[in-house]
């Protein structure tokens, strides 16, 4: 019995309700995995690793251009989601992506919510991420955000809650795939006995989604991939969506604007672009408008765009919504544009830019995680239990500099899940997930999303560079 | 098609091409040298330099080395990255130019690459090296054979595929006639040789062996290998893969099927001076050629092969891609912290 001696301890295990009692939706798993011998697991671990690493499948490690690739560990154990509680999850993702899409459409219009007090407009314009070029300009389909992964996590009660949106050029996905394939090569026969829903789906929703929201009048549009290009950690994702779409993947040197009309550069010469789903920043977009530094861009996209050309997934400017400022007002979106509480609470959450929550965060620095606004990956992150006392001081400074760009939540005891750990013992370690919401004609969600693990001992962190990986997610179609 | 992926694929396909010829020609030489037995350091230098020479790499070799001993060549032609030609720094630009167009090649392609790359770069490549490097080797040139039969049964034969047809034959002519020049010295200027000793004898039949023609050569001259004889052979032959005429012959096949023109006419300089190559090779004796010198047809034969691979250039890839520069690799890279590009935010 591969889990003899695992202990939940006092933390919310995803698969067991009590020391060797596992909860109803992993009761069929068990059965098949107790079947298993450790000699078997390890020959199976292996095998994919290998295969992971043939493939390609891998990671660029940053500020490495000898080209030094790792590939993003995998645990075989997969997180197990019951339909009811999926029903849940969706119900609440998508009320979150009306909500969103409204807010965008609203600042870059009439202001509404500002005008109404409901968000204090000086958050807003003040954004790093609000692009006032784009106030009154009509997006395709009055669609601002097509593809987002909005991070979930579970507190100790088991609580669901969102922890940010990132609604800008959301990765990962294409792990959510790999993920899955490697484990129905690993366990054939688990899949239609325990009856888990399919990803496969991804690739086809995504360029359903390209197409709805084409220029008008054109109607065979051609759909490309904005990469950065080769030396971006998610290549290998790019190339992986654009081939599974059957897109080209182009750079921003492959393409021209002439006549605000986009056109890519091929060996037949200058070949029209109706959209592009675009994996670059907005500041590297056309360096005519943002960054005059950017090489990545496309000179005259912008004003291509803006003449209704060329349509952009996701649009400009929609980094204002997934400010973790923003994050703050999200519940107060949802009850503003849809008169709804929200389904998925956010987590507790402080601005420093409010005297009476400085106050309490500059009084509990040492316990609180304490977030740069417009940062990602990790970055400007204090985790105040576990920080030293310089990093406090630091950040006290910096908060006290400029109190906007701050925001501090309490340290969440994330969920734990059972991971194989140094390839033999299975321990508790913690998880979260991100599920990805398209958002086209209609708003579909792929059952499951990326659930990234913590492998350090303890670690809350799911950062690959501090020991994070990942595991397949299984969405039931019952709840057994 | 994307210009920059056509251009993606021509160099893959080349860079596999210049790999699997280094390894058969270092091969090659490093098992004629049992046959010699007295060897002084300037008979060695004299066996090593040419190879160097012909990879047309000479002056990057005398920065790194004083001499031509058979430890410095090697190590130059086969792992020195220092040296963009050399079989590892080969590999690495075929995968990395396999990787920038993943999506327009097989998995399987992409995955054996994948797996060559990944063999060369590893410690256990260079234990295999000192342990055999007849095995190391081996192992290289399976691969790329594998990789050739790969995308001949899995590729389509679209665009992509011609341009990496017109890029594998134009190095494989290029290689040819490279390793064909390596003993020219042995040879009168003009005219041909009148008689062969017995390690001039070796020594040709190691060029023969390092364009995988051996056994090909001895189906139609038995064993005696007489330099002219060779020449013909690796020029002119009609149906020797390997030789300059079928290589020129394919590569022009492959520029008709890109534009669609038919032979006997042309629609860039590209067709124009490849079909004028074909001809020449065509209506060409050896006689003619060692009368003009070897050395020097050689020498223009490759200038000619230069000039069709910039018409090419100009012909499909002709407006001029900005190419990567340091800025570039830095931005691409930056797009994971501010992009929420990365997948391990927190």
């Amino acid at each position: 019995m591969l889990l003899q001696g695992y202990q939940p301890e006092n933390f919310f295990d995803e698969m067991l309700e009590a020391p060797g009692a596992a909860r109803p939706h992993y009761r069929k798993f068990r059965q098949h995995f107790a079947a298993l011998s450790p000699e078997e697991l390890e020959h199976k671990r292996r095998s994919l690793d290998v295969a992971f690493l043939r493939q390609g499948i891998t990671f660029n490690v940053y500020g490495d251009s000898a080209g030094t690739e790792k590939i993003f560990p995998f645990d075989l154990l997969p997180r197990i989601i019951p339909a009811k509680e999926w029903d849940y999850l969706e119900r609440g993702l998508t009320q979150r992506i009306t909500a969103l899409n409204l807010f965008l459409h609203d600042i870059y219009h009439e202001q509404r919510i500002l005008k109404d007090g409901v968000i204090p407009p000086h958050y807003v314009l003040s954004g790093k991420h609000f692009r006032r070029e784009f106030a009154g300009f009509n997006v395709p389909k009055d669609i601002y955000i097509h593809v987002c992964g909005t991070d979930l996590i579970r507190d100790s009660s088991g609580q669901w809650l969102v922890l940010e949106d990132n609604g800008r050029c959301p990765s990962g996905v294409s792990y959510v795939l790999e993920n899955r394939r490697a484990m129905k090569r690993s366990f054939p026969g688990m899949f239609e006995d325990i009856g888990v829903r399919p990803v496969e789906d991804y690739p086809r929703e995504l360029l359903r989604m390209l197409n709805h929201i084409a220029p008008a009048g054109v109607a065979d549009p051609t759909v490309v991939l904005l990469t950065p290009g080769a030396y971006n950690s998610a290549y290998f994702e790019h190339t992986y969506l654009a081939r599974q779409m059957g897109i080209e993947i182009v750079e921003g040197r492959d393409l021209v604007v002439r006549d605000a009309r986009v056109f890519m550069r091929t060996t037949k010469g200058l070949q029209p672009v109706h959209v592009i789903y675009r994996r670059i920043d907005d500041d590297f977009i056309d360096p005519t408008v943002f960054r005059r530094d950017s090489m990545l861009g496309v000179p005259g996209l912008v004003r291509a765009y803006r003449a209704g050309n060329v349509s952009l997934a996701n649009s400009i400017g929609t980094g204002i919504a997934d400010d973790k400022v923003m994050y703050y007002f999200v519940p107060r979106m949802i009850k503003y544009y849809l008169d709804q509480e929200p389904i998925i609470p956010n987590v507790e959450t402080y601005l420093a830019s409010e005297e009476a929550d400085k106050k309490h965060i500059l009084e509990n620095l040492n316990k609180l995680v304490v977030k740069a606004a417009n940062e990602s990956g990790g970055y400007g992150m204090l985790m105040g239990p576990k920080a030293s006392k310089d990093e406090i001081e630091s950040f006290r400074k910096a908060i006290e500099a400029d109190p906007r760009n701050y925001i501090a939540q309490p340290m969440i005891s994330l969920s734990r899940h059972p991971t194989q750990v140094d390839g033999s013992a299975f321990e508790g370690r913690h998880i979260d997930l991100r599920p990805y919401i398209i958002y086209g004609e209609k708003i579909v969600i792929v059952p499951g999303g990326l659930t990234r693990v913590a492998l350090r001992k303890g670690s809350l962190v799911v950062n690959s560079s501090q020991g994070g990986g990942s595991k397949d997610t299984w969405v039931l179609y019952g709840d057994e | 098609m994307l210009s920059r992926v056509a251009n993606c694929l021509y160099w893959m396909a080349r860079y596999i091409e210049r790999a699997e010829n280094i390894a058969r020609i270092v091969d090659v030489n490093l098992q004629l040298l049992l046959d010699f037995r007295t060897l002084n350091d300037q008979r060695l230098a004299d066996h090593w330099m040419p190879i160097v020479q012909s990879t047309g790499d000479e002056e990057a070799f005398l920065q790194l080395y004083k001499k031509a001993t058979g430890k410095n060549v090697t190590e130059f032609l086969v792992f020195q990255m220092e040296n963009p030609n050399s079989l590892v720094a080969s590999i690495c630009q075929a995968r990395e130019n396999a990787r920038m167009v993943r999506d327009q090649i097989t998995s399987e392609l992409w995955e054996e690459l994948n797996r060559l790359y990944l063999f060369v770069r590893s410690p256990q490549a260079r234990q295999t090296w000192k342990e055999s490097p007849t095995e190391f080797f081996q192992q290289v040139k399976a691969s790329s054979l594998i990789l050739i039969g790969l995308s001949r049964a899995t590729a389509i034969r679209n665009e992509g595929w011609n341009f990496s047809e017109a890029g594998k034959f134009i190095e494989r002519a290029d290689k040819t006639s490279r390793i064909l020049d390596l003993r020219y010295q042995t040879l009168p200027e003009k005219g041909a040789p009148t008689s062969v000793s017995q390690t001039e004898a070796l020594e040709w039949s190691a060029i023969l062996r390092s364009c995988s023609a051996w056994d090909a050569y001895k189906s139609i001259h038995s064993a005696e290998v007489h330099p002219v004889l060779v020449a013909e052979f690796l020029l002119l032959n009609e149906d020797f893969p390997r030789s300059a005429r079928f290589c020129v012959k394919e590569l022009n096949l492959s520029l008709r099927r890109i534009s669609g023109v038919p032979s006997g006419r042309f629609s860039n300089d590209a067709e124009k001076l490849a079909g004028r190559l074909e001809a020449e090779l065509q209506f060409s004796t050896v006689d003619d050629i060692f009368a003009q010198g070897l050395h020097l047809y050689l020498d223009q034969f490759q200038l000619k092969l230069n000039a069709i691979g910039d018409a090419l250039f100009n012909a499909y890839f002709f407006q001029s891609i900005a190419s990567m520069d340091e800025q570039m690799l830095v931005q691409q890279e930056e797009q994971q912290q501010q992009g929420k590009c990365s997948v391990f935010s927190n």
